[in-house]
């Protein structure tokens, strides 16, 4: 029979909006504005309507999600922020699109360079958000924030970013990572564990 | 083409009947074989017809500048499978000609137009030698080494002026036309206008008339595009229509141009994967894995087996996620609204979050790595992925297959509709989708197997109209069977590490030159890379499989409907990222 082809798939679409409606009145509030809401309507269990009311609601991203990068510093013993970057230009070395100058700070004394950034700039609109940086990076300085919100109004005066806005404590890193921050510092602890056996017995 | 042939290996072949005509390529790392241009055609058409090298899959061009030679790289394969013969042929920088091969290889016409327009290898006999992806007034060739294009900042990265001295500047600071743009020598943007379009020149040179014109009609020029026919980006379908039909067609492309290849001639290997995203960014993971797959030859490295795995959950989650987005617009561009790529959207959206979840990324993954993969996927991911694959994707394609392939209004406006026969498919190196719907069952996963496909069981989805229905059911079939392999991979895939060696930021590639190809979601995609041993490729050239399939586009639509030439653009399933790069 002609026809039968449109039918049947117009009963589709027609399954589709009543799921939508039933999961709604059978789920009621517990699918919206709240965190287990979003994270079921992100799972391959949901049925019926999978939208996101942003801003009202926003996607929980994972951990491993990347936007701009951002330098990590560690409280120092007066309350400083002492950055755990020695400026050794790895990162302005791997970065696609060259979008990370860094100048090396020298002791003004001996001329020597000192392990620590004197400026520090990564022009966001070149950034690609590819993460090179964050993953070469053999001090575990520079990471990957999750902060996606940063639209603006004027680039021209405010989207190189330099040492203030890029730099963020090593706690905010630990709560956005938890497992790399906590995998990390096991690393870290064993190293300085093998370095100080080795002083010992040396 | 016998079966003695096919069964000799490929050298044996050749030399036994080519002898006289090719000398082996002997620089060390490269391979294949050199052909003066005087002998091209001669031996290009004994390959076609005597040894069954029926599938010109790339063409392209390397500068030397220092040997102050231009050198044309073709890559020849057998659409019945198997591996591939390399020729090159060279002309001089200054006034070199090299023939074209467009009358035994039609589907030549736009990659030599891309050699002449970004290399400038002049092609004798090619029928329509235009520029094809920077403007028509544009002075000078872009992939030559001499050529430097604004902001030039340095030949290689990383540049110096950003470490340890490095003050950040905005390009847009320094002078923008600064002395490294030339004009044409009589150029002056102020009195300049533009010339008549050689296209619609062309566009009369190639009408085909209707053989049985009742009424006598005028010809109208259409241009469809840029934008609209149902955004896939920006391009236009120049067309002439006697009254509704289409009696001839352009594609005019290059407007989301940005010389992906000159950039990655600047950046260094690892630069670059990034950088391939941004092709076909609808499947970046397949970009990935092609690019990888080239420089991992050169270098000669093989990924751990736990990564070989992750890469082709990666590669066939890739290929559903794209299949199923092309189905959904497939029905946009038939008029039904969004409904079907709404469904669409729901499934790929899933997969995205797979992706973010392991690469960070939902589209520019950048995951894989020379050598591996960026890092290993958490079990809880698995288990998803493992819950998408046995229960919810399997639904969901029954779902659409129910809605759309018996439905009366797709059949008529899909069958009969864009056919392209399956001599025309292999003359015109379609690939992909577009040539298994013509009756070629030609799969690279299949027919030149790549990382570990050869371990998993799955078919090759063909079908045999060549029409946009057959399409449409080729890539229905696929996502099924890239589930297959899903299932297949997530019950064997092994533990272990998922990179080979220490992760480095300066991978060290040998002198040489390597393609490597994958079957993409679009088709074959594959990357030509040339090194010379510095940290950056001489040459890399990509070859995009929506950008050659476009060549067939006039076959396909000549004598339709100018309502179904949007249909037929569909089903050929064309990203502009990857088709003007």
């Amino acid at each position: 029979m002609s026809g039968k082809g449109i039918v049947h798939g117009l009963g589709v679409t027609l399954r589709h909006l009543l799921r939508t409606y039933w999961d709604d009145l059978k789920k009621g509030r517990r699918r919206y504005f709240n965190p287990e809401g979003i994270a079921y309507r992100q799972s391959p269990e949901v049925d019926g309507i999978f939208t996101v009311q942003y801003p009202e609601e926003k996607l929980p991203v994972p951990e491993e999600f990347r936007y701009l990068p951002f330098l990590v510093y560690d409280p120092g013993p007066a309350g400083e922020k002492v950055l755990r970057c020695t400026s050794c230009g790895i990162c302005a070395k791997v970065c696609p699109p060259q979008c990370i100058w860094i100048t090396r700070t020298t002791d003004p004394e001996t001329g020597k360079p000192v392990p620590t950034p004197a400026e520090f700039a990564i022009d966001i609109d070149i950034c690609m958000n590819c993460g090179l940086c964050a993953e070469y990076c053999p001090f575990d300085a520079i990471k990957m924030d999750h902060d996606y919100e940063i639209a603006g109004y004027d680039r021209m005066t405010t989207n190189i970013y330099t040492i203030e806005q890029l730099a963020r404590s090593a706690d905010y890193y630990r709560k956005i990572r938890p497992n790399a921050f906590a995998s990390e510092e096991k690393d870290r602890l064993e190293r300085e564990a093998a370095k100080a056996a080795r002083a010992g017995t040396g | 083409m016998n079966d003695r042939l096919l069964s000799s290996t490929v050298d044996e072949a050749v030399s036994s009947r080519l002898s006289g005509l090719l000398t082996e390529d002997t620089r060390p790392g490269y391979s294949g074989y050199l052909v003066a241009p005087e002998n091209l055609l001669e031996a290009v058409q004994i390959l076609r017809d005597e040894l069954g090298f029926d599938y010109l899959s790339s063409v392209t061009g390397v500068d030397y500048l220092e040997e102050d030679r231009l050198e044309t790289v073709y890559h020849f394969y057998r659409s019945t499978g198997g591996s591939g013969l390399v020729l090159k042929s060279s002309c001089s920088r200054e006034n070199g000609r090299i023939p074209s091969l467009t009358p035994i290889y039609p589907g030549a016409e736009f990659q030599e137009r891309e050699a002449w327009d970004l290399l400038g290898i002049r092609f004798e006999g090619h029928p329509d030698l235009r520029r094809i992806l920077m403007w028509e007034g544009f002075d000078g060739h872009p992939l030559r080494k001499d050529w430097r294009e604004p902001y030039f900042e340095e030949e290689a990265k990383p540049f110096k002026s950003r470490w340890p001295d490095g003050k950040a500047v905005r390009s847009e600071e320094k002078t923008p036309f600064g002395d490294n743009v030339c004009f044409p020598p009589d150029f002056d943007p102020q009195t300049w206008q533009a010339e008549p379009e050689t296209v619609i020149e062309r566009l009369q040179q190639d009408e085909k008339p209707l053989a049985d014109e009742e009424i006598q009609t005028d010809r109208i020029v259409v241009n469809l595009g840029p934008q609209h026919p149902s955004t896939h980006g920006v391009f236009r379908m120049t067309v002439m229509l006697d009254g509704e039909t289409i009696v001839s067609l352009k594609p005019v492309m290059g407007y989301l141009h940005r010389n992906h290849e000159k950039i990655a001639e600047r950046n260094t290997f690892l630069q670059n994967m990034p950088f391939t995203d941004r092709l076909d960014y609808l499947a970046s993971m397949s970009n990935n894995f092609g690019y990888a797959i080239a420089v991992e030859k050169l270098m000669g490295v093989t990924p751990p087996e736990r990564a070989e795995y992750i890469r082709v959950i990666m590669a066939e989650l890739t290929r559903i996620s794209s299949h199923i987005m092309t189905t959904g617009f497939l029905l946009n561009d038939l008029g039904a609204f969004f409904t079907p790529a709404l469904y669409a959207l729901e499934e790929r959206e899933l997969i995205l979050d797979i992706f973010e979840m392991v690469s960070g990324s939902r589209m520019m993954c950048n995951y894989f790595r020379f050598g591996g993969v960026v890092r290993d996927i958490p079990e809880d991911v698995l288990g998803r992925i493992r819950q998408l694959v046995t229960d919810r994707l399997p639904r969901k394609i029954d779902e659409l297959d129910s809605y759309l392939t018996n439905n009366e209004i797709v059949k008529t406006r899909c069958q009969g509709v864009g056919v392209l026969t399956d001599v025309q498919a292999i003359a015109y190196s379609a690939a992909g989708p577009i040539l298994r719907a013509s009756g070629v069952p030609y799969d690279v996963r299949r027919a030149d197997p790549y990382s570990i496909y050869d371990r998993f069981d799955f078919d090759v989805a063909v079908q045999t109209h060549g029409d946009v229905y057959d399409r449409y059911l080729v890539r229905l079939q696929e996502m099924r069977e890239s589930l297959k392999i899903l299932r297949q991979a997530l019950r064997d895939i092994p533990g272990g590490p998922v990179l080979a060696g220490k992760p480095q930021y300066q991978v060290r590639v040998p002198a040489g030159e390597a393609y490597g190809r994958v079957e993409g979601p679009k088709g074959e995609l594959g990357f030509y890379v040339v090194s010379n041993g510095k940290p950056n490729p001489y040459r890399y050239h990509v070859r995009a499989p929506s950008f050659i399939n476009l060549t067939s586009l006039e076959t396909m639509c000549m004598h339709q409907k100018v309502a179904d030439a949007v249909v037929v653009l569909g089903s050929v399933d064309i990203i502009l990222g990857e088709v003007d790069r």
